[in-house]
C-alpha cells in the first residue's frame, strides 16, 4: 500500500534489466520502500541489476520472466502476490527493439518481435490488472513510446507494437478507472540507454533519469499519459497532423 | 476501493458471510487523517449511532451507548443532563467505537487519561459471530487488544462509559502568551497539574529566538457562580454551531502557503492575550475550534494534507526541540501545532500516549521533499524513544511501529487468537503489517 505521500511500499518491474524500468525504481524509493522485484529472462543480468539496488532495509528479489511465454504470465502473477503480498507499483519496461532492416523483411522476425512487444506486454498486463484490481489499489506503468504515436518507416514492426500497447493501456486504463487501479502511460522519446546505443538520436533526446522523474510525477498526481520530455506532446500534435506525403520524407533517423 | 456499507449490527453476521480474501473493517465517521479507516479490494462497514439507544444512568454517572454514536451526539444529550464525556478529541465527529479503536486522547489526558481508561465495558462481536462482553476484569486481555486495537480485534457494538458530572456547560480558562519553546516546557510542568485541561497552540513556522513561542489554555468546567446573570439562568445549555463552512470552490493549489500560513500565526500569537484568567467559554470554543469552520481540509486544495503526531518521554526535550527547528528551517506551511504534556499510560499494547511530550502538526502533502523530512523526523522520534500515533498515521513503517510500540507481539498474539483467519483488515493494518 503506498502511503499518504504516494511513496509505495513494493514495486515490480517487468523487464528487470531495464535502463529506463531500473531509472524508475530508483526514483520511487524511499525508507518506505521494502521490495523490489526485477523480473527478467535473464537471471544473472538481474542479479547484477540487483546488486545496485541492494541496502540493509530493501529486499531486492530477482524472478525468472519470459515476455514472450503467454502462458506463464498468470501463474507468475499470482505466484508474486503469494510470495510477496500487495504490489504497489508494476512498471511493464520489457522490450526488444529488434533490427529495423531484418524486421521490415523477414516475416519470422516481425512475428516474434511482435509477440513479446505487443502480445506478451498485453497478455502480462491483463495478468498484473485482475491482481490490482482484486487489491483494490496500485499503479501500472506502461512504457510506451512516442514510436507509437505515429510509426516511422525508419522501424514499422516495433512502432506499431508501441501504436498497439498504447492504446491498450488507455482501454484498459478507462477500464480500471473507479477500481482503484491507475494506469500511467509513460510516451518517451529517443532515450540514451542499452537499447539504443549506437544507433543516432533523434531530436528531444533524453536520459532514463529524467524519463523516471517525469514518470514519478505523474504517478503522483495520477496522470493518464506523460511525455518524456514534455516538449514532445506540443511537437507529436504538429507531427500527428502531417500530410503523409510531408511526414514520410521528414529526416527523423 | 472498497465498497461501505452502512448496516444495522443485527445485519452483521449475514454480511460477514460474504467476506472474500481481503476482510472487513467496522469503522466510525471514517474522518481518520490517514488509512485507519480504509480497506482497499475488501469491505467496509459503519454502524449508525442513534441517540434514541443513549442510555443514561444519572446515579452511577454512566452512559451506554451504540458504537455508532458520535460524541457530538452524545453530548447534546448528556450536557443538558449535566454531564460530560470523560475525553473529548478536538472534533465532536467521532464515534464512541472509534473512540475506542484509537484510544483517543484530549485536552486532560495528564490527570485522566486516554478514552479506554473510563470504559467500564463493551460489548463485541468476534469474527466467528460470538457476541462477547468485555471489561478490565472480564477478558482483560482482549478488552485491551480492543483499546486502541484499531478495529482489527472485532467490532465494538456498545460500550458502557462512566461520565464526568459538570455544574454549567461552559469553560473556565486561563491563556496565557508564552515567548518559546522551553517556556512552554517550563510552564507546563510547573503549572498543568492545577488543571483539569491544558494544551499549547504554537507557532511551527517561527524560527530563532522565537522557535516553538506559543499560546497556551488551560482550564477547567466552570462553576455556577463563575457565570454571569444571563448564563446562570441556562447553566446546562448547550447547542454548538459551525461559523462558517468552506466554500465549495477552493484553487486546486489550495490557499495554504507560506505567505498566508506566516501571516495567519503572526495574527494568531498577537491577538492571544499575555495572560488571561477565568475567561468563560462554551465547549464548541475551548475543545472543538476544528469544528466551527466547515471542511476546513479543503483549504489544503487538491493534495491534501498530512497530519504528523508522536510522543517522546520526559527528559527527551532535546528531541522535541530538534522536530520543532526541523519543521521551522525548512518552511513547511503548517498551520498551528498543537503541544501536550501526556500523563501516564494504561494498559492497552497499542494505546498511543506515553508519559512525555506530544506534538500534531498538520503539513501540506504536496509538498517537495515531505518524504525525506518525515522519515527523517521518524528517526529522532524512535532514537529519543517515542512513538507514532495510528489514528494519524500517513507515512511510517512497520519497523517504526516495532520500535515505537514494544508490546507489538503481544497484541498480534490476542489478536490472532479471536481472529485467526484474519478477518479484520485495514489499509493500515496491511501497510503497517499489524495484520499478516
Amino acid at each position: 500500500m503506498d502511503n499518504a505521500l504516494g511513496q509505495p511500499q513494493s514495486i515490480v518491474l517487468l523487464g528487470g534489466t531495464s535502463d529506463i524500468g531500473l531509472a524508475i525504481v530508483r526514483e520511487l524509493l524511499s525508507p518506505t520502500t521494502r521490495l523490489v522485484v526485477l523480473a527478467c529472462r535473464d537471471v544473472q543480468a538481474g542479479e547484477r541489476s540487483a546488486a545496485g539496488l541492494r541496502h540493509d532495509s530493501l529486499d531486492v528479489q530477482v524472478v525468472q520472466f519470459d515476455g514472450a511465454a503467454f502462458a506463464t504470465h498468470q501463474p507468475f502473477v499470482a505466484d508474486l502476490a503469494e510470495r510477496f503480498g500487495d504490489l504497489d507499483v508494476v512498471v511493464i519496461a520489457f522490450s526488444v527493439l529488434g533490427d529495423a532492416a531484418t524486421t521490415t523483411t523477414d516475416p519470422m522476425a516481425a512475428a516474434e518481435l511482435a509477440q513479446v512487444d505487443f502480445t506478451g506486454v498485453v497478455s502480462s498486463t491483463v495478468a498484473v490488472a485482475a491482481r490490482l484490481r482484486t487489491q483494490g489499489h496500485g499503479a501500472i506503468v506502461m512504457l510506451s513510446s512516442v514510436a507509437g504515436e505515429r510509426v516511422r518507416s525508419a522501424n514499422p514492426v516495433y512502432g506499431g507494437a508501441k501504436a498497439g500497447i498504447d492504446g491498450f493501456a488507455q482501454g484498459l486504463g478507462d477500464a480500471l478507472a473507479g477500481e482503484g487501479v491507475h494506469m500511467l502511460i509513460v510516451r518517451p522519446g529517443f532515450v540514451h540507454s542499452a537499447m539504443t546505443r549506437g544507433l543516432k538520436p533523434a531530436p528531444f533526446a533524453t536520459t532514463p533519469e529524467k524519463v523516471a522523474a517525469i514518470t514519478a510525477k505523474g504517478l503522483r498526481n495520477r496522470r493518464r499519459i506523460v511525455w518524456a520530455p514534455g516538449i514532445l506532446r506540443p511537437v507529436f500534435i504538429v507531427l500527428r497532423h502531417l500530410p503523409g506525403a510531408v511526414w514520410r520524407r521528414l529526416p527523423l533517423g | 476501493m472498497a465498497e461501505v456499507l452502512e448496516l444495522l449490527p443485527a445485519d452483521l453476521p449475514a454480511a460477514l458471510k460474504e467476506v472474500g480474501p481481503r476482510g472487513a473493517l467496522v469503522r466510525g465517521l471514517g474522518r481518520s487523517y490517514g488509512d485507519a479507516a480504509q480497506n482497499a479490494g475488501g469491505l467496509v462497514m459503519r454502524l449508525p449511532g442513534t441517540t434514541h439507544d443513549v442510555g443514561l444512568d444519572s446515579d452511577r454517572g454512566t452512559v451506554t451507548l451504540p458504537a455508532g454514536a458520535s460524541i457530538d451526539e452524545v453530548l447534546r444529550v448528556i450536557v443538558p443532563r449535566g454531564f460530560f464525556v470523560p475525553v473529548t478529541p478536538g472534533t465532536r465527529f467521532v464515534t464512541i467505537g472509534g473512540a475506542i479503536a484509537s484510544d483517543i486522547h484530549g485536552k486532560n489526558h495528564h490527570v485522566e487519561g486516554s478514552f479506554g481508561n473510563h470504559i467500564e465495558s463493551m460489548t463485541m462481536l468476534l469474527a466467528d459471530g460470538s457476541v462477547v462482553l468485555v471489561s478490565p476484569t472480564e477478558r482483560a486481555d482482549l478488552f485491551w487488544a480492543t483499546v486502541g486495537g484499531m478495529g482489527l480485534t472485532g467490532v465494538i457494538l456498545q460500550a458502557t462509559v462512566r461520565l464526568l458530572p459538570i455544574a454549567t456547560s461552559r469553560m473556565s480558562v486561563d491563556t496565557s502568551r508564552i515567548a518559546d519553546l522551553e517556556g512552554l516546557f517550563a510552564a507546563m510542568t510547573e503549572g498543568d497539574d492545577r488543571y483539569r485541561y491544558s494544551v499549547a497552540w504554537i507557532d511551527p513556522v517561527a524560527k530563532g529566538r522565537q522557535l516553538g513561542r506559543g499560546v497556551l489554555t488551560r482550564g477547567d468546567h466552570a462553576q455556577l457562580a463563575q457565570l454571569d446573570a444571563k448564563d446562570a439562568s441556562a447553566p446546562l445549555e448547550y447547542g454548538p454551531h459551525q461559523l462558517v463552512s468552506v466554500p465549495p470552490l477552493v484553487p486546486p493549489m489550495g490557499v495554504i502557503n507560506l505567505a498566508t500560513v506566516a501571516a495567519f500565526n503572526e495574527v494568531w500569537f498577537r491577538k492571544a492575550p499575555r495572560g488571561r484568567v477565568g475567561e468563560v467559554q462554551g465547549i464548541g470554543a475551548f475543545f472543538h475550534p476544528l469544528d466551527l469552520v466547515g471542511s476546513w481540509n479543503r483549504l489544503y486544495g487538491r493534495p491534501g494534507m498530512v497530519q504528523y503526531q508522536f510522543v517522546v518521554p520526559f527528559g527527551e526535550e532535546d528531541a522535541m526541540r530538534t522536530v520543532v527547528e526541523r519543521l521551522a528551517a525548512r518552511g513547511t506551511a503548517s498551520f498551528l501545532a498543537v503541544l501536550k504534556r501526556f500523563g501516564a499510560a494504561n494498559d492497552a499494547p497499542l494505546s498511543f500516549p506515553a508519559p512525555g511530550w506530544t506534538l500534531a502538526v498538520d503539513v501540506p502533502a504536496g509538498s517537495h521533499g515531505l518524504g525525506d523530512l518525515l522519515h527523517g523526523l521518524d528517526r529522532v522520534v524512535l532514537d529519543a524513544g517515542g512513538r507514532h500515533y495510528f489514528a494519524k498515521d500517513a507515512h511510517t513503517t512497520p519497523d517504526a511501529i516495532r520500535r515505537g510500540y514494544p508490546r507489538l507481539d503481544e497484541w498480534k498474539a490476542v489478536r490472532r487468537a479471536v481472529d485467526p483467519h484474519g478477518m479484520w483488515q485495514s489499509d493500515l493494518s496491511r501497510r503497517l503489517r499489524l495484520t499478516p
